[in-house]
Protein backbone atom coordinates (compact mmCIF):
# COMPACT_ATOMS: atom_id res chain seq x y z
CA UNK A 1 0.00 0.00 0.00
CA UNK A 2 1.48 3.33 -1.09
CA UNK A 3 2.38 5.77 1.66
CA UNK A 4 0.14 8.44 0.15
CA UNK A 5 -2.87 6.14 0.41
CA UNK A 6 -1.97 5.21 3.98
CA UNK A 7 -1.63 8.87 4.89
CA UNK A 8 -5.02 9.64 3.40
CA UNK A 9 -6.64 6.79 5.28
CA UNK A 10 -5.03 7.94 8.51
CA UNK A 11 -6.36 11.44 7.97
CA UNK A 12 -9.82 10.08 7.23
CA UNK A 13 -9.72 7.83 10.29
CA UNK A 14 -8.76 10.85 12.40
CA UNK A 15 -11.90 12.63 11.19
CA UNK A 16 -14.02 9.56 11.89
CA UNK A 17 -12.52 9.29 15.36
CA UNK A 18 -13.09 12.99 16.01
CA UNK A 19 -16.74 12.85 15.05
CA UNK A 20 -17.28 9.60 16.97
CA UNK A 21 -15.98 11.20 20.17
CA UNK A 22 -17.84 14.42 19.44
CA UNK A 23 -21.12 12.62 18.69
CA UNK A 24 -21.06 10.68 21.95
CA UNK A 25 -19.90 13.72 23.94
CA UNK A 26 -22.81 15.75 22.61
CA UNK A 27 -25.12 13.33 24.34
CA UNK A 28 -22.79 12.88 27.32
CA UNK A 29 -22.79 9.10 27.38
CA UNK A 30 -22.30 6.22 24.96
CA UNK A 31 -20.47 3.15 23.73
CA UNK A 32 -17.16 4.88 23.19
CA UNK A 33 -14.81 1.91 23.66
CA UNK A 34 -16.17 -0.44 21.04
CA UNK A 35 -16.82 2.43 18.64
CA UNK A 36 -13.24 3.64 18.67
CA UNK A 37 -11.76 0.17 18.24
CA UNK A 38 -13.47 -0.24 14.84
CA UNK A 39 -12.63 3.20 13.40
CA UNK A 40 -9.80 1.96 11.20
CA UNK A 41 -11.61 -1.05 9.74
CA UNK A 42 -14.69 1.07 8.99
CA UNK A 43 -12.52 3.73 7.38
CA UNK A 44 -10.70 1.17 5.24
CA UNK A 45 -13.96 -0.50 4.16
CA UNK A 46 -15.86 2.65 3.23
CA UNK A 47 -12.97 4.69 1.80
CA UNK A 48 -11.17 1.91 -0.04
CA UNK A 49 -12.88 -1.47 -0.24
CA UNK A 50 -16.64 -1.19 -0.52
CA UNK A 51 -18.66 -0.41 -3.62
CA UNK A 52 -21.40 1.84 -2.27
CA UNK A 53 -23.22 4.92 -3.50
CA UNK A 54 -24.07 7.56 -0.92
CA UNK A 55 -26.70 8.99 -3.26
CA UNK A 56 -28.29 5.55 -3.72
CA UNK A 57 -27.88 3.71 -0.41
CA UNK A 58 -30.17 0.85 -1.50
CA UNK A 59 -28.32 0.19 -4.78
CA UNK A 60 -28.86 -3.54 -5.26
CA UNK A 61 -25.33 -4.30 -6.40
CA UNK A 62 -23.57 -2.55 -3.54
CA UNK A 63 -21.27 -4.25 -1.10
CA UNK A 64 -22.92 -4.57 2.29
CA UNK A 65 -21.77 -4.31 5.86
CA UNK A 66 -23.48 -5.91 8.81
CA UNK A 67 -22.18 -4.23 11.94
CA UNK A 68 -23.22 -7.10 14.16
CA UNK A 69 -21.83 -5.33 17.22
CA UNK A 70 -24.56 -2.78 16.67
CA UNK A 71 -23.57 -0.69 19.67
CA UNK A 72 -20.63 0.66 17.65
CA UNK A 73 -23.19 2.61 15.62
CA UNK A 74 -21.67 6.03 16.45
CA UNK A 75 -18.44 5.15 14.59
CA UNK A 76 -20.33 3.92 11.55
CA UNK A 77 -22.60 6.97 11.60
CA UNK A 78 -19.52 9.20 11.51
CA UNK A 79 -18.21 7.35 8.45
CA UNK A 80 -21.56 7.46 6.68
CA UNK A 81 -22.02 11.17 7.39
CA UNK A 82 -18.51 11.97 6.14
CA UNK A 83 -19.23 9.90 3.03
CA UNK A 84 -22.37 11.92 2.39
CA UNK A 85 -25.08 9.35 3.16
CA UNK A 86 -26.82 11.96 5.33
CA UNK A 87 -26.09 15.49 6.61
CA UNK A 88 -23.31 15.93 9.17
CA UNK A 89 -25.80 17.76 11.40
CA UNK A 90 -27.55 14.47 12.08
CA UNK A 91 -24.59 13.35 14.21
CA UNK A 92 -25.58 15.72 17.01
CA UNK A 93 -28.98 13.99 17.25
CA UNK A 94 -27.58 10.63 18.43
CA UNK A 95 -30.08 8.97 20.78
CA UNK A 96 -32.26 12.08 21.05
CA UNK A 97 -35.99 11.37 20.84
CA UNK A 98 -37.04 10.98 17.20
CA UNK A 99 -33.45 10.65 15.92
CA UNK A 100 -32.45 8.70 12.84
CA UNK A 101 -29.27 7.65 14.65
CA UNK A 102 -30.11 5.28 17.52
CA UNK A 103 -27.31 3.80 19.61
CA UNK A 104 -27.74 0.45 17.83
CA UNK A 105 -27.86 0.25 14.02
CA UNK A 106 -31.31 0.36 12.40
CA UNK A 107 -31.72 -0.30 8.68
CA UNK A 108 -35.06 1.50 8.58
CA UNK A 109 -33.87 4.74 10.13
CA UNK A 110 -30.40 5.43 8.79
CA UNK A 111 -29.38 5.65 5.12
CA UNK A 112 -26.43 3.32 4.53
CA UNK A 113 -27.20 0.89 7.34
CA UNK A 114 -27.65 -2.53 5.75
CA UNK A 115 -28.97 -4.49 8.72
CA UNK A 116 -30.67 -3.82 12.02
CA UNK A 117 -28.45 -5.09 14.82
CA UNK A 118 -28.05 -4.65 18.54
CA UNK A 119 -29.16 -7.97 19.95
CA UNK A 120 -25.72 -9.56 19.89
CA UNK A 121 -24.99 -12.67 17.88
CA UNK A 122 -27.49 -12.19 15.07
CA UNK A 123 -25.47 -10.35 12.41
CA UNK A 124 -23.48 -13.22 10.99
CA UNK A 125 -26.68 -15.15 10.30
CA UNK A 126 -28.13 -12.15 8.47
CA UNK A 127 -24.91 -11.85 6.48
CA UNK A 128 -25.34 -15.47 5.40
CA UNK A 129 -28.80 -14.59 4.12
CA UNK A 130 -27.48 -11.56 2.23
CA UNK A 131 -24.73 -13.66 0.67
CA UNK A 132 -27.10 -16.48 -0.32
CA UNK A 133 -29.42 -13.96 -2.00
CA UNK A 134 -26.48 -12.50 -3.92
CA UNK A 135 -25.45 -15.94 -5.13
CA UNK A 136 -28.99 -16.72 -6.29
CA UNK A 137 -29.26 -13.36 -8.05
CA UNK A 138 -25.85 -13.69 -9.67
CA UNK A 139 -24.50 -10.54 -8.01
CA UNK A 140 -20.79 -10.80 -7.30
CA UNK A 141 -20.52 -8.32 -4.44
CA UNK A 142 -19.04 -8.74 -0.99
CA UNK A 143 -20.79 -9.04 2.32
CA UNK A 144 -18.73 -7.69 5.22
CA UNK A 145 -19.51 -8.39 8.86
CA UNK A 146 -17.95 -7.06 12.04
CA UNK A 147 -18.55 -8.99 15.24
CA UNK A 148 -17.25 -8.19 18.68
CA UNK A 149 -15.02 -10.41 20.74
CA UNK A 150 -17.50 -10.46 23.61
CA UNK A 151 -20.24 -11.02 21.07
CA UNK A 152 -18.41 -14.15 19.99
CA UNK A 153 -19.77 -15.72 23.21
CA UNK A 154 -23.20 -15.90 21.58
CA UNK A 155 -23.89 -19.40 20.28
CA UNK A 156 -25.77 -18.25 17.19
CA UNK A 157 -22.43 -17.12 15.71
CA UNK A 158 -21.31 -20.71 15.67
CA UNK A 159 -24.49 -21.88 13.96
CA UNK A 160 -23.75 -19.35 11.21
CA UNK A 161 -20.07 -20.33 11.30
CA UNK A 162 -21.08 -23.86 10.32
CA UNK A 163 -23.51 -22.75 7.63
CA UNK A 164 -21.33 -20.28 5.69
CA UNK A 165 -18.65 -22.77 4.56
CA UNK A 166 -21.29 -25.45 3.97
CA UNK A 167 -23.11 -23.10 1.60
CA UNK A 168 -19.77 -21.96 0.11
CA UNK A 169 -20.40 -18.33 1.00
CA UNK A 170 -16.87 -17.27 0.11
CA UNK A 171 -17.95 -13.70 -0.49
CA UNK A 172 -18.48 -13.15 3.20
CA UNK A 173 -15.55 -11.36 4.78
CA UNK A 174 -15.99 -11.18 8.54
CA UNK A 175 -13.90 -9.39 11.12
CA UNK A 176 -13.62 -9.98 14.84
CA UNK A 177 -12.91 -6.76 16.71
CA UNK A 178 -10.59 -8.45 19.19
CA UNK A 179 -10.02 -5.64 21.68
CA UNK A 180 -9.82 -8.15 24.56
CA UNK A 181 -12.37 -6.34 26.73
CA UNK A 182 -16.03 -7.04 27.25
CA UNK A 183 -18.47 -5.33 29.58
CA UNK A 184 -17.64 -7.13 32.81
CA UNK A 185 -13.92 -7.65 32.32
CA UNK A 186 -11.28 -8.94 29.97
CA UNK A 187 -12.38 -11.59 27.53
CA UNK A 188 -9.95 -13.98 29.19
CA UNK A 189 -11.57 -13.37 32.58
CA UNK A 190 -15.18 -13.61 31.44
CA UNK A 191 -15.22 -16.27 28.73
CA UNK A 192 -11.95 -16.80 26.97
CA UNK A 193 -11.99 -17.06 23.20
CA UNK A 194 -9.01 -19.40 23.53
CA UNK A 195 -7.54 -20.28 20.18
CA UNK A 196 -9.90 -18.05 18.27
CA UNK A 197 -8.07 -18.48 14.98
CA UNK A 198 -8.12 -22.23 15.35
CA UNK A 199 -11.82 -22.23 16.16
CA UNK A 200 -12.78 -20.45 12.94
CA UNK A 201 -10.30 -22.49 10.91
CA UNK A 202 -11.79 -25.70 12.27
CA UNK A 203 -15.24 -24.46 11.28
CA UNK A 204 -13.96 -24.23 7.70
CA UNK A 205 -13.12 -20.56 7.32
CA UNK A 206 -10.14 -18.83 5.75
CA UNK A 207 -8.58 -17.18 8.81
CA UNK A 208 -6.17 -14.30 8.99
CA UNK A 209 -5.04 -12.03 11.78
CA UNK A 210 -3.57 -8.55 11.89
CA UNK A 211 -3.32 -5.24 13.70
CA UNK A 212 -6.77 -3.68 13.43
CA UNK A 213 -5.39 -0.17 13.53
CA UNK A 214 -2.77 -0.69 10.79
CA UNK A 215 -4.06 0.00 7.30
CA UNK A 216 -1.45 -1.84 5.20
CA UNK A 217 -1.84 -5.03 7.27
CA UNK A 218 -5.63 -4.97 7.06
CA UNK A 219 -5.55 -4.16 3.38
CA UNK A 220 -3.26 -7.13 2.69
CA UNK A 221 -5.45 -9.43 4.79
CA UNK A 222 -8.54 -8.39 2.84
CA UNK A 223 -6.69 -8.85 -0.45
CA UNK A 224 -5.70 -12.39 0.61
CA UNK A 225 -9.28 -13.12 1.66
CA UNK A 226 -10.62 -11.96 -1.69
CA UNK A 227 -8.00 -13.85 -3.69
CA UNK A 228 -8.80 -17.16 -2.02
CA UNK A 229 -12.54 -16.47 -2.21
CA UNK A 230 -12.39 -16.38 -5.99
CA UNK A 231 -10.82 -19.82 -6.19
CA UNK A 232 -12.96 -22.88 -6.83
CA UNK A 233 -12.50 -23.98 -3.21
CA UNK A 234 -12.88 -20.46 -1.78
CA UNK A 235 -14.03 -20.13 1.82
CA UNK A 236 -15.73 -17.43 3.84
CA UNK A 237 -13.11 -15.34 5.62
CA UNK A 238 -12.63 -14.38 9.23
CA UNK A 239 -9.99 -11.75 9.86
CA UNK A 240 -9.14 -11.36 13.53
CA UNK A 241 -8.32 -7.73 14.20
CA UNK A 242 -6.13 -7.08 17.21
CA UNK A 243 -7.47 -3.79 18.44
CA UNK A 244 -7.52 -1.54 21.48
CA UNK A 245 -10.86 -0.70 23.00
CA UNK A 246 -11.22 3.07 23.21
CA UNK A 247 -8.28 3.53 20.82
CA UNK A 248 -7.14 7.11 20.32
CA UNK A 249 -8.91 8.74 23.26
CA UNK A 250 -6.66 8.85 26.31
CA UNK A 251 -9.56 9.07 28.74
CA UNK A 252 -10.93 5.76 27.48
CA UNK A 253 -8.17 3.82 25.78
CA UNK A 254 -7.75 0.33 27.15
CA UNK A 255 -9.88 1.04 30.22
CA UNK A 256 -12.33 -1.59 31.42
CA UNK A 257 -14.95 1.08 32.14
CA UNK A 258 -15.02 2.35 28.55
CA UNK A 259 -17.75 0.04 27.24
CA UNK A 260 -20.47 2.61 27.89
CA UNK A 261 -19.18 5.67 29.73
CA UNK A 262 -20.00 9.28 30.54
CA UNK A 263 -18.03 11.82 28.53
CA UNK A 264 -18.16 15.53 29.30
CA UNK A 265 -17.46 18.20 26.72
CA UNK A 266 -14.10 19.26 28.15
CA UNK A 267 -12.79 15.70 28.22
CA UNK A 268 -13.93 15.20 24.64
CA UNK A 269 -12.34 18.45 23.47
CA UNK A 270 -9.01 17.54 25.02
CA UNK A 271 -9.13 14.12 23.35
CA UNK A 272 -10.06 15.59 19.97
CA UNK A 273 -7.28 18.19 20.19
CA UNK A 274 -4.80 15.43 20.97
CA UNK A 275 -5.74 13.64 17.73
CA UNK A 276 -4.30 16.53 15.77
CA UNK A 277 -1.16 16.86 17.86
CA UNK A 278 0.02 13.45 16.71
CA UNK A 279 1.99 13.20 13.54
CA UNK B 1 -62.99 -37.38 -1.31
CA UNK B 2 -59.49 -38.09 0.00
CA UNK B 3 -58.48 -36.05 3.03
CA UNK B 4 -55.26 -34.24 2.15
CA UNK B 5 -52.27 -33.86 4.41
CA UNK B 6 -51.99 -30.22 5.38
CA UNK B 7 -48.23 -30.27 4.85
CA UNK B 8 -48.71 -31.42 1.27
CA UNK B 9 -51.05 -28.50 0.71
CA UNK B 10 -48.45 -26.17 2.24
CA UNK B 11 -45.68 -27.50 0.00
CA UNK B 12 -47.82 -27.60 -3.15
CA UNK B 13 -48.96 -24.02 -2.58
CA UNK B 14 -45.38 -22.82 -2.16
CA UNK B 15 -44.32 -24.69 -5.31
CA UNK B 16 -47.13 -23.06 -7.22
CA UNK B 17 -46.23 -19.62 -5.89
CA UNK B 18 -42.54 -20.16 -6.59
CA UNK B 19 -43.17 -20.96 -10.26
CA UNK B 20 -44.36 -17.44 -10.91
CA UNK B 21 -42.41 -15.56 -8.23
CA UNK B 22 -38.70 -16.17 -8.00
CA UNK B 23 -38.53 -14.35 -4.66
CA UNK B 24 -40.24 -17.26 -2.88
CA UNK B 25 -37.78 -19.34 -0.85
CA UNK B 26 -38.07 -22.07 1.77
CA UNK B 27 -35.88 -22.54 4.83
CA UNK B 28 -35.84 -25.62 7.01
CA UNK B 29 -33.94 -26.56 10.16
CA UNK B 30 -33.60 -30.30 9.60
CA UNK B 31 -37.37 -30.82 9.66
CA UNK B 32 -37.92 -30.76 5.90
CA UNK B 33 -39.30 -34.29 5.94
CA UNK B 34 -41.71 -33.33 8.71
CA UNK B 35 -42.86 -30.13 7.04
CA UNK B 36 -43.14 -31.92 3.72
CA UNK B 37 -41.23 -29.38 1.66
CA UNK B 38 -38.97 -31.97 0.04
CA UNK B 39 -41.09 -31.65 -3.09
CA UNK B 40 -40.16 -27.96 -3.22
CA UNK B 41 -36.48 -28.84 -3.01
CA UNK B 42 -36.84 -31.34 -5.85
CA UNK B 43 -38.13 -28.60 -8.14
CA UNK B 44 -36.17 -25.60 -6.80
CA UNK B 45 -33.00 -27.11 -5.31
CA UNK B 46 -31.22 -23.78 -4.83
CA UNK B 47 -34.23 -22.07 -3.30
CA UNK B 48 -34.60 -24.38 -0.32
CA UNK B 49 -31.89 -23.91 2.28
CA UNK B 50 -31.64 -26.50 5.01
CA UNK B 51 -29.64 -24.81 7.76
CA UNK B 52 -29.44 -27.87 10.00
CA UNK B 53 -30.63 -28.03 13.58
CA UNK B 54 -30.02 -24.32 14.14
CA UNK B 55 -33.28 -22.42 14.40
CA UNK B 56 -31.78 -19.12 15.56
CA UNK B 57 -29.51 -19.07 12.53
CA UNK B 58 -32.45 -19.94 10.28
CA UNK B 59 -34.27 -16.83 11.46
CA UNK B 60 -31.20 -14.68 10.86
CA UNK B 61 -30.57 -16.12 7.41
CA UNK B 62 -34.20 -15.42 6.55
CA UNK B 63 -33.76 -11.80 7.65
CA UNK B 64 -30.79 -11.40 5.33
CA UNK B 65 -32.68 -12.99 2.45
CA UNK B 66 -35.61 -10.68 3.08
CA UNK B 67 -33.33 -7.64 3.21
CA UNK B 68 -32.28 -8.66 -0.30
CA UNK B 69 -35.87 -8.85 -1.52
CA UNK B 70 -36.56 -12.57 -1.11
CA UNK B 71 -39.74 -13.90 0.51
CA UNK B 72 -38.64 -16.73 2.81
CA UNK B 73 -41.17 -19.20 4.23
CA UNK B 74 -39.40 -20.82 7.14
CA UNK B 75 -40.71 -23.65 9.25
CA UNK B 76 -39.94 -25.61 12.34
CA UNK B 77 -42.00 -27.13 15.16
CA UNK B 78 -44.08 -24.38 16.77
CA UNK B 79 -42.32 -24.79 20.10
CA UNK B 80 -38.98 -23.89 18.52
CA UNK B 81 -40.46 -21.26 16.20
CA UNK B 82 -41.73 -19.36 19.22
CA UNK B 83 -40.05 -20.16 22.53
CA UNK B 84 -36.59 -20.93 21.18
CA UNK B 85 -36.06 -18.04 18.77
CA UNK B 86 -38.32 -15.33 20.10
CA UNK B 87 -35.62 -12.65 20.25
CA UNK B 88 -34.20 -13.51 16.85
CA UNK B 89 -37.65 -13.32 15.25
CA UNK B 90 -38.51 -10.20 17.22
CA UNK B 91 -35.35 -8.23 16.39
CA UNK B 92 -33.96 -9.55 13.11
CA UNK B 93 -37.36 -9.88 11.39
CA UNK B 94 -40.03 -7.78 13.10
CA UNK B 95 -38.13 -4.86 14.63
CA UNK B 96 -36.13 -4.75 11.37
CA UNK B 97 -39.50 -4.48 9.50
CA UNK B 98 -38.61 -7.39 7.23
CA UNK B 99 -40.76 -9.83 5.33
CA UNK B 100 -40.28 -13.27 6.86
CA UNK B 101 -43.04 -15.89 6.94
CA UNK B 102 -42.52 -18.07 10.01
CA UNK B 103 -44.47 -21.32 10.20
CA UNK B 104 -44.87 -23.20 13.47
CA UNK B 105 -45.90 -26.79 12.82
CA UNK B 106 -47.50 -29.25 15.22
CA UNK B 107 -49.44 -26.67 17.21
CA UNK B 108 -50.70 -27.58 20.68
CA UNK B 109 -51.86 -31.17 21.15
CA UNK B 110 -51.03 -32.11 17.56
CA UNK B 111 -47.45 -32.56 18.81
CA UNK B 112 -48.85 -35.86 20.13
CA UNK B 113 -46.19 -38.42 20.97
CA UNK B 114 -43.46 -35.77 20.97
CA UNK B 115 -45.06 -34.63 24.20
CA UNK B 116 -44.60 -31.71 26.54
CA UNK B 117 -41.19 -30.59 25.28
CA UNK B 118 -42.60 -30.18 21.79
CA UNK B 119 -46.14 -29.03 22.60
CA UNK B 120 -46.59 -25.31 22.00
CA UNK B 121 -49.49 -23.96 24.04
CA UNK B 122 -47.79 -20.54 24.22
CA UNK B 123 -46.75 -19.66 20.68
CA UNK B 124 -49.81 -17.58 19.83
CA UNK B 125 -49.47 -15.61 23.05
CA UNK B 126 -45.82 -14.84 22.36
CA UNK B 127 -46.47 -13.89 18.76
CA UNK B 128 -49.56 -11.84 19.44
CA UNK B 129 -47.58 -9.30 21.46
CA UNK B 130 -45.15 -8.48 18.62
CA UNK B 131 -46.16 -5.16 17.00
CA UNK B 132 -47.53 -5.43 13.45
CA UNK B 133 -47.03 -9.19 13.21
CA UNK B 134 -49.86 -11.03 11.45
CA UNK B 135 -50.75 -14.26 13.27
CA UNK B 136 -53.01 -16.86 11.69
CA UNK B 137 -54.08 -20.49 11.99
CA UNK B 138 -55.92 -22.05 9.05
CA UNK B 139 -58.57 -24.62 9.86
CA UNK B 140 -58.55 -26.77 6.73
CA UNK B 141 -56.66 -27.35 3.46
CA UNK B 142 -58.64 -24.72 1.55
CA UNK B 143 -58.03 -21.95 4.06
CA UNK B 144 -54.40 -23.05 4.41
CA UNK B 145 -53.65 -22.66 0.71
CA UNK B 146 -55.44 -19.33 0.59
CA UNK B 147 -53.69 -17.94 3.67
CA UNK B 148 -50.26 -19.01 2.40
CA UNK B 149 -50.97 -17.08 -0.79
CA UNK B 150 -52.24 -14.12 1.19
CA UNK B 151 -49.06 -14.08 3.27
CA UNK B 152 -46.88 -14.20 0.17
CA UNK B 153 -48.75 -11.24 -1.28
CA UNK B 154 -48.48 -9.21 1.93
CA UNK B 155 -45.28 -7.31 2.82
CA UNK B 156 -44.49 -7.89 6.47
CA UNK B 157 -43.60 -10.72 8.78
CA UNK B 158 -46.20 -13.31 9.64
CA UNK B 159 -46.59 -16.33 11.91
CA UNK B 160 -48.78 -19.23 10.87
CA UNK B 161 -49.61 -22.35 12.81
CA UNK B 162 -49.62 -25.46 10.64
CA UNK B 163 -51.27 -28.73 11.66
CA UNK B 164 -49.42 -30.89 9.15
CA UNK B 165 -51.56 -34.05 9.35
CA UNK B 166 -54.65 -34.86 7.20
CA UNK B 167 -57.54 -32.49 7.83
CA UNK B 168 -60.94 -32.72 6.14
CA UNK B 169 -61.93 -29.69 4.05
CA UNK B 170 -64.42 -27.36 5.73
CA UNK B 171 -64.63 -24.92 2.87
CA UNK B 172 -65.61 -25.26 -0.77
CA UNK B 173 -62.74 -25.00 -3.21
CA UNK B 174 -62.55 -21.44 -4.45
CA UNK B 175 -63.71 -19.84 -1.20
CA UNK B 176 -61.83 -16.58 -0.74
CA UNK B 177 -59.93 -15.66 2.41
CA UNK B 178 -58.16 -12.54 3.60
CA UNK B 179 -55.65 -11.99 6.37
CA UNK B 180 -57.52 -10.34 9.23
CA UNK B 181 -60.90 -11.79 8.26
CA UNK B 182 -62.77 -14.62 9.97
CA UNK B 183 -65.59 -16.73 8.55
CA UNK B 184 -69.09 -17.04 9.95
CA UNK B 185 -69.91 -20.76 9.77
CA UNK B 186 -73.24 -20.69 11.63
CA UNK B 187 -75.53 -18.04 13.06
CA UNK B 188 -77.01 -18.41 16.51
CA UNK B 189 -79.15 -16.60 19.10
CA UNK B 190 -77.97 -18.04 22.41
CA UNK B 191 -74.22 -18.63 22.28
CA UNK B 192 -71.45 -17.62 19.88
CA UNK B 193 -68.48 -19.98 19.63
CA UNK B 194 -65.34 -18.28 18.31
CA UNK B 195 -62.85 -21.00 17.39
CA UNK B 196 -59.36 -21.12 15.94
CA UNK B 197 -57.43 -23.79 14.10
CA UNK B 198 -57.80 -27.21 12.56
CA UNK B 199 -58.46 -28.92 15.89
CA UNK B 200 -61.00 -26.59 17.47
CA UNK B 201 -63.06 -25.29 14.54
CA UNK B 202 -64.41 -28.78 13.70
CA UNK B 203 -65.07 -29.30 17.43
CA UNK B 204 -66.98 -26.02 17.56
CA UNK B 205 -69.18 -27.10 14.64
CA UNK B 206 -69.82 -30.44 16.36
CA UNK B 207 -70.67 -28.61 19.58
CA UNK B 208 -73.15 -26.37 17.78
CA UNK B 209 -74.98 -29.47 16.51
CA UNK B 210 -74.99 -31.02 19.99
CA UNK B 211 -76.31 -27.80 21.52
CA UNK B 212 -79.25 -27.89 19.10
CA UNK B 213 -80.49 -31.06 20.78
CA UNK B 214 -80.58 -29.09 24.02
CA UNK B 215 -82.62 -26.37 22.34
CA UNK B 216 -79.67 -23.99 22.28
CA UNK B 217 -78.93 -21.97 19.16
CA UNK B 218 -75.18 -21.60 18.63
CA UNK B 219 -73.30 -19.43 16.17
CA UNK B 220 -69.80 -20.39 15.06
CA UNK B 221 -66.98 -18.17 13.83
CA UNK B 222 -63.73 -19.54 12.42
CA UNK B 223 -61.35 -16.77 13.50
CA UNK B 224 -58.56 -17.83 11.07
CA UNK B 225 -56.46 -14.75 11.84
CA UNK B 226 -55.73 -14.13 15.51
CA UNK B 227 -54.00 -10.84 14.80
CA UNK B 228 -55.40 -8.58 13.56
CA UNK B 229 -58.61 -10.07 14.95
CA UNK B 230 -61.76 -9.69 12.86
CA UNK B 231 -63.38 -7.47 15.47
CA UNK B 232 -66.23 -6.38 13.26
CA UNK B 233 -67.41 -9.92 12.58
CA UNK B 234 -67.07 -11.03 16.19
CA UNK B 235 -68.87 -7.96 17.59
CA UNK B 236 -71.67 -8.21 15.04
CA UNK B 237 -72.41 -11.80 16.07
CA UNK B 238 -71.74 -11.30 19.78
CA UNK B 239 -74.52 -8.67 19.87
CA UNK B 240 -77.05 -11.41 18.95
CA UNK B 241 -76.25 -13.84 21.78
CA UNK B 242 -76.13 -14.06 25.56
CA UNK B 243 -72.71 -15.73 25.92
CA UNK B 244 -69.52 -15.91 23.88
CA UNK B 245 -67.31 -19.02 24.17
CA UNK B 246 -63.80 -19.11 22.70
CA UNK B 247 -62.13 -22.40 21.70
CA UNK B 248 -58.41 -22.78 21.00
CA UNK B 249 -55.68 -25.43 20.98
CA UNK B 250 -53.53 -23.17 23.19
CA UNK B 251 -53.44 -21.67 26.67
CA UNK B 252 -56.55 -19.60 27.30
CA UNK B 253 -54.17 -16.88 28.47
CA UNK B 254 -52.76 -14.54 25.82
CA UNK B 255 -54.25 -16.38 22.86
CA UNK B 256 -57.70 -16.26 21.26
CA UNK B 257 -59.55 -16.23 24.59
CA UNK B 258 -57.62 -13.21 25.78
CA UNK B 259 -57.98 -11.41 22.45
CA UNK B 260 -61.76 -11.85 22.43
CA UNK B 261 -61.96 -10.91 26.13
CA UNK B 262 -60.09 -7.68 25.43
CA UNK B 263 -62.40 -6.89 22.54
CA UNK B 264 -65.62 -7.58 24.43
CA UNK B 265 -64.55 -5.83 27.65
CA UNK B 266 -63.70 -2.68 25.77
CA UNK B 267 -66.49 -2.61 23.22
CA UNK B 268 -69.37 -4.82 24.26
CA UNK B 269 -69.12 -6.16 27.81
CA UNK B 270 -70.96 -9.48 28.12
CA UNK B 271 -70.45 -12.98 29.57
CA UNK B 272 -67.46 -14.84 28.10
CA UNK B 273 -66.08 -18.33 28.72
CA UNK B 274 -62.76 -19.62 27.40
CA UNK B 275 -62.19 -23.22 26.31
CA UNK B 276 -58.52 -24.08 25.93
CA UNK B 277 -55.56 -25.19 28.01
CA UNK B 278 -55.98 -23.96 31.56
CA UNK B 279 -52.43 -23.21 32.63
CA UNK B 280 -50.99 -26.69 32.12
CA UNK B 281 -47.84 -28.03 30.48
CA UNK B 282 -48.16 -30.41 27.55
CA UNK B 283 -47.69 -34.18 27.76
CA UNK B 284 -47.59 -37.25 25.53
CA UNK B 285 -50.65 -39.06 24.29
CA UNK B 286 -52.93 -39.93 21.41
CA UNK B 287 -55.02 -37.12 19.91
CA UNK B 288 -58.15 -38.46 21.64
CA UNK B 289 -56.43 -38.69 24.99
CA UNK B 290 -54.95 -35.20 24.70
CA UNK B 291 -58.23 -33.65 23.60
CA UNK B 292 -59.95 -35.07 26.68
CA UNK B 293 -57.00 -34.38 28.97
CA UNK B 294 -56.98 -30.68 28.12
CA UNK B 295 -60.69 -30.22 27.46
CA UNK B 296 -60.22 -29.40 23.78
CA UNK B 297 -63.37 -31.06 22.47
CA UNK B 298 -67.00 -30.51 21.58
CA UNK B 299 -68.21 -31.92 24.90
CA UNK B 300 -66.30 -29.29 26.84
CA UNK B 301 -67.62 -26.52 24.61
CA UNK B 302 -71.17 -27.83 25.13
CA UNK B 303 -70.80 -28.10 28.90
CA UNK B 304 -69.24 -24.66 29.25
CA UNK B 305 -71.94 -23.13 27.06
CA UNK B 306 -74.81 -24.78 28.93
CA UNK B 307 -73.41 -23.84 32.33
CA UNK B 308 -72.94 -20.24 31.27
CA UNK B 309 -76.47 -20.10 29.88
CA UNK B 310 -77.93 -21.91 32.88
CA UNK B 311 -79.53 -24.48 30.56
Amino acid sequence: MEQGIVDNLKAQAREVRKYTIDTIANLGVGHIGGSLSVVEILTLLYYREMRVKAEDPLWRERDKLVLSKGHAGPALYSVLALKGFFPMEWLSTLNRGGTKLPSHCDRNLTPGIDMTTGSLGQGLSAACGLAIANKLDGIDNWTYVIIGDGETNEGQNWEAAMLAPHQKLSRIIAFTDYNKLQLDGTTDQILSLGDIEGKWRTFGWHVDRCDGHHFPSMSCAIARAKAQALREDGKPSMIILDTIKGKGAAFAEGKLTNHNMNIDRQTADIAIAALYEEK
Amino acid sequence: MAVPEMRAVYADTLIDLARSDERIMVLEADLMRATGTGAFKDIFPTRLINVGVAEANMIGVASGLSASGKIPFIATFGCFASRRVFDQFFISCNYARLNVKLVGTDPGITAGFNGGTHMPFEDLGLMRIIPNLVVCEPSDPVSLAALVRAQAAYYGSTYMRLHRKPVAPLYEAGTTFELGKGKLLAEGNDVLIVALGAVMVPEALKAAEMLKSHGISAGVIDALTLKPLDEELILSQARKVKVVVTAENHQVNNGLGSAVAELLCEQHPMPLRRVGVQGLFGEVGTPDYLQKRFGLDAETIVNVSRTALGR
